[in-house]
């Protein structure tokens, strides 16, 4: 690989999605329409929920080619950079793709500037891939996230929904995406609370991820017997973590016991 | 239509030579040093805004001396060059050493090509598992490529500096020694040089993914002081 450099007035800037463009790096895909778009696998729900320090984000693990499961164990929550995240709905390829570019997006400007992109910059960003995205999407081949972080200036969390045509909308409360959203977002909707403490917001999306496995067959719930849980994180000024998979046991566990308690 | 005066090839390059290091001489000078803690970077610098001292990738960092817009030109083409690499294979095939090969090449080729070669002299370094392992690569305004050892001087009065930087380090030192090493070096034994006019970095040998750190004004008037 040799080394870009580029005459002034052709210089892409901080701006790496440009860079790859240019350098060829990622040839754009052939024109037409995708015949079947159901043996691409397609991933699902996510939640975010805002809570007094920050949000929590979380992701199930399945992901679907038509009625058949492709995969048990994929993820569709991903830090964005060190104080915001992103989770994923839509086919997997594409979204996995767009995450991948966006997270360099992001760094590759901070490290060209000299200085981070604000949290608004970020979420715009993510807006105008979204909108590039949109002629795959017309084929079958959507993707739509969120993007949540943490921002400094106003010291909390912030929340980003985006439709299909890029489309870009902040949210208070909470936000979701995904076939299991309708009935994810009702879990949350019935449990939130203003300033909630980060326990029970990650215990509430977990139960709405929990409720969209029961009614949707594209989310998958927590797996017992493989040990797979749905990927969590919470981002706060410390900035993104991921839950460990002991500690969602153990929360899914003591779910899992109050739901028991109810049907005996 | 007159002949062009007959100039040996010799004497070309040595006169490219002279004022691409009058060019360099000019600025002050930049240290960099190997540690128990990873690589220090420190530089002379009383601008707050304009970077000598900068990240490329996870375990690469940058330094130049010299004229700057040529130097942050080179910044950002390494940058690029990191970023579409680790994009198109994968992190772990980004290293210091084929970039710096690439920054020979292109030193190189606008010393010998261009109308006026580069008046720079930059640094790619890329810490490892344990001192043994970290690399420094200096790169010269003609393309001359030298990997070296410890600790690496660029820029005006680099032979003084470089002495008295012999005398202090130490492979065994941490991050706030090793910056002490390289300011009284940077200093030599009439000046002192403040927080306010030196640029610090570290390349963190322990952190996970990006290594690259700068140092608050305290953390430096700390350091010193020890």
């Amino acid at each position: 690989m040799n080394l870009p450099l580029f005459d002034p007035h052709e210089d892409p800037g901080p701006d790496f999605a440009a860079l790859v463009r240019l350098s060829g790096a990622r040839p754009e895909p052939p024109p037409g329409t995708f015949d079947d778009a159901a043996v691409v696998p397609h991933g699902t729900t996510c939640v975010a929920i805002r809570y007094a320090d920050g949000v929590v984000m979380a992701g199930d693990r399945r992901a679907t080619a038509g009625n058949f499961i492709s995969h048990r164990t994929i993820e569709k929550v991903f830090p964005a950079d060190r104080h915001s995240g992103v989770a994923i709905a839509g086919a997997a390829g594409p979204a996995m793709e767009m995450v991948h570019l966006f997270q360099l997006q992001l760094e590759h400007y901070e490290k060209v500037e000299g200085a981070p992109v604000s949290l608004e910059g970020k979420a715009n960003q993510l807006s105008q891939m979204v909108r590039n995205h949109l002629p795959a999407a017309m084929t079958g081949l959507g993707v739509v996230p969120i993007f949540a972080g943490y921002d400094h200036a106003r010291g909390a969390g912030r929340l980003f929904q985006y439709d299909v045509t890029g489309g870009r909308y902040e949210e208070h409360d909470h936000a979701s995406t995904g076939s299991g959203s309708m009935h994810a977002t009702t879990v949350i909707k019935l449990g939130w609370r203003q300033s909630m403490s980060e326990d029970d917001a990650l215990e509430l999306s977990l139960r709405a991820l929990l409720e969209a496995a029961d009614e949707d067959s594209a989310t998958g719930g927590p797996d017992l017997l493989r040990g797979i849980y749905p990927v969590v994180a919470r981002i706060d000024a410390r900035g993104f973590t991921r839950v460990a998979d002991d500690d969602l046991a153990q929360r899914y566990e003591q779910i899992l016991e109050q739901l028991r308690e109810v049907r005996s | 239509m007159t002949m062009p005066f007959y100039v040996a090839p010799e004497q070309m390059m040595k006169d490219r030579a002279d004022y691409a290091r009058k060019g360099i001489a000019r600025g002050r000078a930049l240290v960099a040093a190997i540690c128990s803690e990873g690589i220090v970077l420190c530089a002379e610098n009383p601008s707050r805004m304009l970077r000598k001292v900068s990240e490329i990738y996870d375990r690469i960092g940058f330094a130049g001396v010299g004229k700057y817009n040529e130097f942050d030109q080179l910044r950002i083409a390494g940058i690029r060059h990191a970023d579409l690499k680790g994009f198109s294979f994968s992190r772990e095939d980004v290293d210091a050493r084929s970039l710096a090969n690439q920054y020979a090449q292109i030193l190189g080729n606008v010393f010998t090509h261009e109308m006026k070669p580069m008046e720079v002299e930059i640094l790619v370094t890329e810490v490892g598992a344990a001192p043994d392992e970290d690399q420094l690569f200096h790169i010269l305004y003609d393309g001359t490529l030298v990997d070296e050892e410890s600790f690496c001087v660029l820029g005006g009065e680099a032979d003084a500096v470089t002495e008295r930087m012999a005398e202090r380090w130490s492979a065994e030192a941490g991050r706030d020694e090793a910056v002490a090493a390289c300011v009284s070096a940077l200093a030599g034994p009439d000046r002192t040089l403040g927080p306010e006019e030196l640029e610090v970095a570290l390349l963190d040998r322990s952190a996970e993914r990006r290594t690259f750190v700068r140092l608050e004004d305290a953390e430096v008037a700390s350091a010193i002081a020890t």
